[in-house]
Parts: structure tokens; sequence; C-alpha cells
């Protein structure tokens, strides 16, 4: 059922919110076995909440379109007396004081949080094969990955174990589990949403965003999640922007733009099949498609794996073991206990890029990297601009392959960083980004990516449920979970 | 046998009294139960997010401007990548390439000459926490240590001058004039022993003459003006003699123990950290609007410059006074705050007892203007009381004490220390007729030229009047009645 339908079913009363939640659980523990969506559950807590919300629905209180509305977070997001783990074992027992500012702005609409989702370590990673707890199933296919970093709550949605999730995105991790699992992700704008309360992996590109079954779900939670935030100086000072009233259907005149460099060698012919497919479907409902060349998209992932664990070096130094992080028992000295600490509790991906941005911030390779790769993501931004001056919505494959099986890059990192080819130009750029489920390769699912303007969000999210409307790839489920 | 230069550069933190700390609303305070002013900014907790202090914006630039500095209206904020306890983050968020302030200069005194030492930059950063060692004074010989927060996230700024100075007593004018201006500009209490000022000296020496700077040693933990001259002057002592031995001095960073008075290598340039600075994602450029800027320029207090002026030709202050009110900033506010009472007392006259009697009641007493129980207030009152010829300076004398005592206004006091002064000509007259009848010789004395006897029946009356007759109406009485004999 779609947000729209829970939300008129809970105010009329045919539904309560409790028994919303009841059934929510039932499906998580039917499910949760194959799939490891979830590295924690908070039943009792939404149970209360969910009672909280029927008791002000039966005195006929106008609620939010949300209230009641089951939701899972990605366990980097902070919620108050509950664990965030970022699916690390430096984490595993901390225990948050504070909630994010997202996360609180959807309950403040009466949304029940239900459990925290697994993920890539630090959200390091494109599926979660990288989690501490072990790694969460593709429901089309549990021999494969459900993409990452937020892969755990894609594969909730896919399984309908819950109807939305939330997710974090600093170079694919919410857009490339969608295209991964068959559903509908959205990273809004950079600054758009508060990172408040978001253990950052890199502040300059992280952004958090839903996941839905449908543009118009997601839609929903991105009005609730959209605020401006104090505690965020990279906040705008915006109100959230209207996205359900904006759902048009219409894409007659709109200006597409398809950069020849997303449609390279390295993207399957599986994958580009139906992505040309769904152009042709926008084509024939009035909108204009065009090629273009965005020469400095070419350096993108080059550009990511200089920005991104750069800044990830210093925002991973506070898990030092001083104060509330997992720490080795039988340091000799203060070194000894930095060094252990962070050698036993990190997994390899995390020491990888922490290594990798330590070098890349040196001194003598300073320029050389870092100077370099912010130059190259200027040179990113401005390509965009040019484009945007002529279309209103670039648009391209999600990933570059459908998901591929466990284990099948475990030994090549690189393989792994090629999946957010065409995810990263947005977090360069601080783009909205949106990926829906276009097709098929093989019976694995494939996605579009629909990028807008900077703050343009009503467009990008129109685009993509007009597609909707013209198709059903969205409504398709794994038969296993149907 | 060689002359050698001395040559010193001067790094001055200074904590900025704002209310919260720089990044985080936790209270910006000393002295607190630990690990009380935290947040979880403070912390350092995933998911927590500076956001910036604008009145320690406003502070910085106060500084800035009473220093002469450029101020960058767009100035950014930069990581200082390094581990330790007390750094909650793992870095420290600081200002590296571009400054909120560059290019200033401070006027300082060395023996009545006028000498002008540049300000290279002044920047913004945060403090870090603390470590108590236990079970020793230091971290030497301790078996644990504890980490205390408070401090964290305390807004500074680094002032960073020139290698202008050419001997310690330089230094240490630089230091006293740096604290007058940070104290007067209210930005920063300049409590040295508290360590809201600390000093990092850079040291090194040269042949008289030679146009190279010689190589330099980094001295650090000088936290008052006699440690700074003392550390000083012992380097100086060190790289002398090191060289004159036929050693060379290495770059390196020192630690001053002001027990031993020596200075020991913390660090040389091998061991130098790469903080690995870049710029903060989580804090946009600090842009400074002109409105803004124009609104600070326009409430900056006034600069101790022109205080020092105004005090001397407006206040008719003498220059020793001026001395005691600029030199403490406690001093200065009483000052200020009992002036503004009542604007009929010539502030001079305050000032005297300022200076003077209070002054030295509170040192002896080791107490000081900020605690004392007896309020700006109450010594308008009382000082009014003399002008009026109500009580003497000498019932003044004992009064502060009483009023620092008790807290009681000087009203109550008259009575209780036994009635007003006598000023009543009549009444007095009565007095002074009694002590010349019983003193006839001394009368004489004065008729033959010898006028200075005329104390003797001065302290007479004084002592029938039990002190409380007006002295100057007394000394009157006195002539007129022996020239009448």
């Amino acid at each position: 059922m779609s947000v729209k339908e829970l939300s008129s079913k809970l105010k009329n009363r045919e539904l309560k919110a409790v028994d919303l939640a009841m059934a929510t659980f039932s499906k998580i523990e039917a499910t949760e076995s194959d799939l490891h969506s979830f590295i924690s559950l908070r039943k009792e807590a939404a149970l209360l909440q969910a009672d909280s919300i029927d008791a002000k629905l039966d005195k006929g209180e106008e609620l939010s379109p949300l209230a009641g509305i089951p939701i899972t977070i990605k366990d980097n997001m902070n919620l108050r007396g509950e664990k965030t783990t970022c699916a690390s074992k430096m984490l595993e027992n901390f225990v948050s004081p504070f909630t994010s500012t997202a996360v609180q702005n959807l309950m403040d609409a009466g949304m029940v949080v239900v459990g925290k989702a697994n993920m890539d370590e630090f959200a390091m990673g494109s599926s979660t094969e990288n989690s501490a707890f072990g790694p969460s199933k593709n429901p089309w296919d549990l021999t494969r990955v459900p993409g990452g970093s937020s892969g755990g709550s894609a594969s909730a949605i896919a399984a309908g174990q819950v109807p939305v999730s939330l997710g974090s995105d600093t170079g694919g991790s919410i857009r490339q589990p969608a295209a991964f699992c068959g559903i509908s992700g959205f990273k809004p704008s950079y600054g758009r949403v508060s990172r408040y309360g978001l253990v950052a992996f890199a502040s300059s590109l992280d952004q958090i965003g839903p996941f839905g079954r449908s543009v118009e779900d997601i839609a929903y939670v991105t009005e609730g999640l959209c605020s401006h935030d104090v505690h965020d100086a990279t906040s705008v000072p915006a109100p959230a922007p209207q996205l359900v009233s904006a759902l048009t259907k219409d894409v007659r005149g709109l200006r597409i733009a398809i950069p020849k460099e997303l449609f390279s060698d390295e993207i399957d012919d599986g994958v580009k099949g139906p992505v040309y497919a769904a152009l042709d479907v926008l084509k024939a409902k009035g909108a204009i498609v065009e090629e273009v060349s965005m020469q400095a998209l070419v350096a993108s992932i080059a550009t990511y794996y200089i920005v991104a664990p750069a800044e990830a070096s210093a925002n991973l130094a506070r898990f030092d073991g001083v104060r509330y992080t997992s720490r080795i028992k039988d340091a000799a000295n203060l070194t000894e206990m930095f060094t252990k600490t962070r050698g036993q509790f990190f997994g390899k991906e995390v020491k990888r890029r922490i290594i990798l941005g330590t070098y890349a911030l040196s001194s003598g390779y300073y320029d050389a990297y870092y100077i370099k790769a912010q130059k190259a993501r200027t040179l990113i931004k401005q390509s965009f601009d040019r484009v945007f001056a002529n279309f209103d919505v670039v648009i391209s494959p999600t990933t570059p392959s459908a998901a591929f099986k466990f284990g099948e890059h475990a030994n090549s990192p690189d393989k792994m960083y090629i999946a957010d080819l065409c995810t990263i130009p947005a977090n360069m750029a601080g783009l909205p980004a949106l990926s829906v489920p276009c097709g098929f390769d093989n019976g694995m699912p494939v996605g579009l990516q629909i990028i807008g303007k900077s703050f343009d969000e009503a467009t990008v999210l129109r685009v993509g449920d007009a597609y909707q409307a013209f198709t059903d790839f969205h409504l398709a489920k794994p038969e296993a979970y149907a | 046998m060689t002359e050698f230069e001395v040559v010193i550069g001067i790094e001055v933190h200074a904590q900025l009294k704002t209310k919260t700390k720089l990044f985080s609303t936790a209270a910006n305070n000393f002295g607190d139960d630990v690990n009380t002013n935290v947040t979880p900014v403070c912390l350092g907790m995933p998911g927590a997010l500076p956001v910036l202090n604008k009145k320690a914006v406003e502070f910085a630039i106060t500084a800035g401007l009473a220093l002469d500095c450029e101020i960058n209206l767009t100035s950014v904020f930069s990581r200082k990548n390094y581990f330790y306890p007390d750094l909650p983050k793992g870095y420290q968020i600081s200002q590296f390439d571009l400054p909120i302030c560059g290019l200033g200069h401070l006027d300082i005194d060395v023996d009545g000459v006028t000498k002008r030492i540049g300000i290279t930059r002044i920047h913004m950063e945060e403090d870090a926490g603390k470590l108590l060692h236990q079970g020793a004074d230091g971290i030497a010989g301790s078996t644990h240590s504890l980490v205390d927060l408070n401090r964290a996230g305390t807004p500074l700024i680094e002032i960073v001058s020139e290698p202008d100075m050419r001997s310690a007593s330089e230094a240490k004018a630089y230091m006293v004039a740096l604290r007058e201006i940070v104290q007067h500009m209210g930005v920063c209490d300049g409590n040295m022993d508290q360590g809201s000022m600390r000093a990092d000296a850079n040291v090194s020496i040269r042949p008289v003459g030679q146009k190279e700077f010689g190589t330099r040693a980094e001295v650090k933990n000088l936290n008052s003006f006699r440690s700074l001259e003392r550390a000083i002057n012992v380097e100086v002592k060190r790289q002398k003699a090191l060289i004159l031995s036929g050693g060379t001095v290495i770059q390196e960073t020192r630690n001053y123990d002001d027990a031993t008075q020596s200075t020991t290598s913390l660090r040389g340039k091998a061991d130098a950290h790469d903080y690995r600075y870049f710029p903060e994602p989580d804090l946009p450029p600090l842009i400074v609007t002109q409105d803004w800027f124009k609104t600070i320029k326009e409430a900056l207090p006034e600069h101790p410059v022109a205080k020092r002026e105004r005090y001397a030709s407006e206040l008719g202050l003498s220059q020793f006074e001026i001395k005691v009110l600029m030199g403490d900033i406690e001093t200065d506010t009483y000052f200020n705050a009992a002036i503004l009472v009542n604007t009929e007392i010539a502030p001079k006259e305050i000032c005297k007892w300022v200076v003077g009697d209070i002054n030295a009641l509170l040192k002896e007493t080791e107490s000081s203007f900020s605690k004392t129980k007896l309020s700006s207030a109450h010594l308008a009152e009382m000082v009014d009381l003399i002008l009026k010829g109500t009580i003497s300076g000498k019932m003044a004398k004992d009064m502060i004490g009483k009023m620092a005592e008790t807290g009681d206004a000087p009203a109550k006091l008259v009575d209780s220390m036994g009635g007003a002064q006598i000023s009543d000509e009549g009444a007095l007259l009565e007095a002074v007729k009694a002590v010349l009848d019983a003193n006839l010789d001394v009368i004489e004395k004065i008729k033959n030229g010898k006028k200075q006897a005329a104390g003797f029946l001065m302290g007479q009356v004084m002592k029938a009047t039990k002190g409380k007759a007006k002295p100057d109406l007394v000394s009157k009485l006195i002539f007129e009645e022996v020239k009448k004999r």
C-alpha cells in the first residue's frame, strides 16, 4: 500500500497505527532471517509511538499525512536512547544521547520508527558486504547484494518489510541500492535536509534521503524531511518545498539531457536497453531528449575517491577509544590505545579509505591530490551549470550493472568503486537525483537516474512520478515477497 | 667576542569571553565541575555539527580593529588534524590560509621609547579540553589521566606577531600592551593564571649586523609576564652558549619549566606534526557583510590609547593613576562605574581613593575590585560626604575598611562611627579657644614665625573633638584666633 492509501485508511480509522506497526513487525520477523535488512528493531517504542498517534487520530486531530506510517532509518542516524552502530564494531555499544534533525522531523510528523537498517560500515561501500554485522540480501535474488551503502534500507522496502525508509547518499548510497532492489530512492539537494545527527562520512557530499516503492511515497517523506536547521551550518534557510502537489504527471516540453559519458562502454548493454526504452516512453509523452557531452564527469570517480576519503579521514578521527567507542583493553601507552583500538574495531574498507584520505591530505601531496580534486569538482559543477542552462533534467542509468553477486568484487575495490560511476556527479555538484526502476536485466532490476537543478526537487520528482504513471516497473515485486 | 642580537616573535592565545562556546551552545565558564559545560558538539559525538558563534566573530574583529589589522570579510575555517585525548573530534577547527585578520601593529613602550611591533595575523580557533593526571602532578609518574572537556570548544584568537622584538623586556612590554588591548576592548578577561591568555615565543639570535635570522626555537608554556621574560632570557643564554661552543641551534619546540628555569626539547623539526589542514566542510566560508562590519565598528569600545589620553586631558588623572587603572581591567571597570554614580563629583576625587587606599586595602586583604563588598556606588557616596564636609578624609580612611568588611552604606557608618564631622564654626571655635588658652607658649612661637607649630594645636583640637573636627576649618580658626591675640 502506498503512503497515501495508508494515510487515508489511518485517518478514516479503517486502520489503526498500532495494527499497522504490528503487521510491519510480523512481516519483518517472517523475512528478516533471509534478508538481514536491520541492525536493530525498536518494537516497544514504536508501538507506544503508534498508540499515541491512534489516540490523536481517534480524537480527530488534524495530523500530517505521514502520521502513523512506519519507517526504518539507516543505522548512521542518531535516535535518542537507541544504538547508532554505523554497522561498525567501533560503535557496537554506542547509545546516542540525541536525535538527528531529519529523524526528529519525521517523528514530529508522527512517523513510527520501527528500526535501524543495515549498511556498509560508516556508509563506505556499495553492497553492505562491509557491514560488521553481516550483509543484507537482495530480495530479488538472495545470492546477490542489495547495493550499498544503504542496502538494508533498500532491501526492507523491496521485500515489503516497511513502506518507506531513510538512507544517506554520499556517492550513490541511496540511488544505487534503490536501482539494485527495484525501488525508488531519492537524494535531495545538498543543504535541503539537515545533516545534524547523521554520522558523517564525507561532510560536503552526505545527504539524507528516502526510499519508497513509488515517487509519490518519496514526495511525501521528502516534504517531511526538509527543514532549515540552525544546528547544521550547511542547511539552507528555505522552507520545505511543496512536492506532492508538484506531481502533475505531465512531461510535455520537458527538456532531457543525456550525457554520453554516462552511457559509456562501462555501462552494461543490459542496463542501457531499459534506460533507452524509458527515454522513449518520456519522449512519446512529449519530452525532448538530446544527447550532450559532459567531459568533466569522466573524472568523477577519481575526484570522489580523493574528496570523500580526505573528509572521512578527519570525520572518523573522533573514534579514538577515549570516550564512547569500543576500546582495546591492553594498551601500554596512549599511542597504542589509539592505534590498536582503530586497528581492531574498524573494518578493512574503512581503514583503506582513512589511509587513502590521510595520504591525499599529507604535506607534499595535498596540492597534487586534494587541491586538484577540488578543481575537478568545480569543473563537474560548471559542466552541470552549462547543461542546465538549456535542459530541465539530466537522465542516465543509475548504475553500470544490475546487482552483482556476493563476493564478486571482494578482491578488487576499483571494480566496486565503478558501481558509483553514474551517481557520484550529483553529489559532487550537490544536485537532487532520483533513481526509479525502469526494467530488468536477466531478472534483476535496472534503475533510471533523474538529476535536477539545485533545489529543484519538484521537477525531478515530477518526472519520476510521471514515468511511473506511464509504466509499472515500480509495482513489480520479487516473487518470494510479493 | 661576537655580539648577538636577539630576535623574538610571539604567538598569543586569548580566550574570548563569550557566553557560549565557539561552535556549541555550552557555557563558556572557567572553574565549573568537570564535564558539565558540554554538549554533543563539545564531546565530538558522532553526528554532531559545529555552528559558529557570531559573538566570537565580533570579538575577533574587535581585537583586529584595535590592533589596526586588515579585516578579511571572507575567511575560512580549516581542520587541523591530530590525535590527543583532550581533542574530542581528532581535529581542531581553526583558521589556516584565510584568517579573519591580516597585517596590523601594536605600539609598545620600553623605557619611555615607543616601538611599533608588527602583527602578522589573528585567527579564530577552538580550545582543547584538559587532561587531569592522576597520582602525580604531571603526566610523568601518573597512573592514569582523566579528561575534562569543559574547556573544549572555548573560543580563542591566536595573535601572531612579526619577529620584531629584540629583548625579553620588549617581549614583556608587548604582552602587557596586548593584554591591555584585549581587556579594554572587552574581548578577553586577560587572566593569565587561569590560562585565558597564553604565550609561545619564537626565539633566535644572530650576530649583530647579520641580515638573515638565526634558526629559531619555539618556547611554549609561558603563562605569566615573568615566565615569558625569564624563559626568553634562559633560551637566549642557551643559544649563545651553544653557538659559542661551536654548535648550531636546531629548529624545535621547547618547553619552559618555571620551577627549574630551563627549557627542554619537546620535539624537533623531523617530529613536527603534519596537521593535514583542509577547509572545514561543515562550515561555509565566514562572510562578514558590510552591514555587520559597520555595526561592529560602531559598537567598538574605546581604545586603550584613546582612554589614556582622555584620562589625562579630560579627567586630569596623573600618569601614575592612569597606569594603575589601565594595568588592571577590574580596577578600571570599578572606577568607571563609580564616576557614573554621581557625575557632580570630579572623577579625580574618586580615582584618588580607587588607586590609593582601596587598592592597598584589597591587596592587603587578598580581595579584588570585583569581589569586594565595597561597592562603587558606596565609594561615590563616601566621596560625596567628604566633599560636603560631612566626614573628614581621616574618617573616610577608617570607613573604607568597614565598608569592605560589612558592605554597609557610608551614611549608616557615619553614625556608628561616632557621628558626622564637626563643621559648625561656632562649635569648633569653642574648642580652638580652649586649646589656645592652654598653650600660650605655642601662640608665641607662631607669632615668632614658626608656623608649623600650629600643627600641635591642630592635633590638640582634634583630640578634643575625637577626630571629628573639620581640619581645614580648624586650621583657619587657629590662625584667625592667634592673630587676635
